[in-house]
């Protein structure tokens, strides 16, 4: 995190050079993950991405397969809980079986938010099998721009 | 417990493909999770492909090799920072090499949810057929 804060790395785009780095870096704090006790990824699913902009977090997973319906989504102070259940639908009688790599079960996540948050105007939705969800920012976490009087 | 019922889904890093052919457009590519069955009339394949959109998919059969291939629209802004990144997107590609006939015309391909869910019919001739002997 203070890699960009200090290199203001770009955040979407494929063409970036620091990308590759980016990952790299990801990659050697997977390594450590084992030893240290504080692991940069949950290793919870889902997996999040956590962004931030002036006046929202946004919150995204990928959870193909699931119905809003089956999700759970609470906010308590700036802990967000995520909870739900992938089902996969039992094909009719006889069918062969040549591979099964996708996965049913239950999951629950939290993930605290860094800053404090507004939790009356929380808006989630879910499109295309991923999740994301806005949470605006409390009027005290937004920075204010300061303007210099000459 | 919800263990009973079902279990606890485990994380399960997405799988980049090394390289399918030779890459023309920059960006990572990554390999769906499927599932493939068969039954005596058809192939029936269903891949997770989050985030894809149905315009953004292609589906080729040709030479008994099945080609799938999804594009995916970023879907953060421009203006959002990265706090915590625990996956990528990508593109998804996969490929597939089918021993059975397919009747080209009646493939059905659905993408709900995120999930891609493709009938591939078998060819008449290829339907098992019982031929009981009559005995004269």
């Amino acid at each position: 995190m203070i890699y960009r804060r200090l290199f203001n790395v770009p955040t979407y785009t494929f063409r970036s050079p620091w990308e590759e780095l980016d990952r790299m870096r990801r990659q050697l704090i997977h390594m450590f993950e084992d030893s240290s006790q504080q692991p940069l990824s949950a290793g919870v699913f889902p997996l999040m991405n956590l962004t931030e902009d002036k006046d929202n977090y946004y919150v995204r997973a990928e959870l193909p397969g699931v119905i809003g319906e089956e999700l759970n989504i609470q906010v308590t102070g700036r802990n967000l809980t995520i909870s739900g259940e992938r089902k996969i639908a039992v094909e009719e009688e006889g069918a062969r079986y040549h591979r099964r790599e996708r996965e049913a079960g239950t999951f629950s996540r939290m993930i605290a938010l860094p800053g404090e948050v507004d939790s009356n105007t929380v808006e989630a939705s879910l499109e295309n099998g991923i999740l994301c969800i806005i949470v605006p920012k409390a009027e005290i976490a937004k920075p204010k721009q300061i303007t210099v009087k000459s | 417990m919800a263990d009973t019922q079902s279990k606890e889904l485990k994380v399960r890093e997405k799988q980049e493909v090394t390289s399918p052919a030779e890459q023309t457009s920059p960006g990572l590519v990554f390999t769906p999770a499927v599932d493939i069955f068969e039954t005596d009339k058809e192939i029936t394949l269903l891949a997770d492909m989050p985030g894809v959109k149905a315009g953004d998919l292609t589906i080729d059969l040709r030479d008994n090799t099945l080609t799938l291939s999804a594009d995916i629209a970023p879907v953060e802004n421009a203006e959002e920072d990265d706090i915590l990144v625990e996956y990528e997107t990508g593109r998804y590609y996969r490929q597939f090499t089918l021993g059975e006939l397919i009747n080209q015309e009646n493939i059905d391909a659905q993408l709900n949810h995120g999930v891609l869910r493709l009938a591939l019919p078998k060819v008449e001739k290829a339907t098992p057929k019982k031929i009981t002997v009559k005995t004269g």
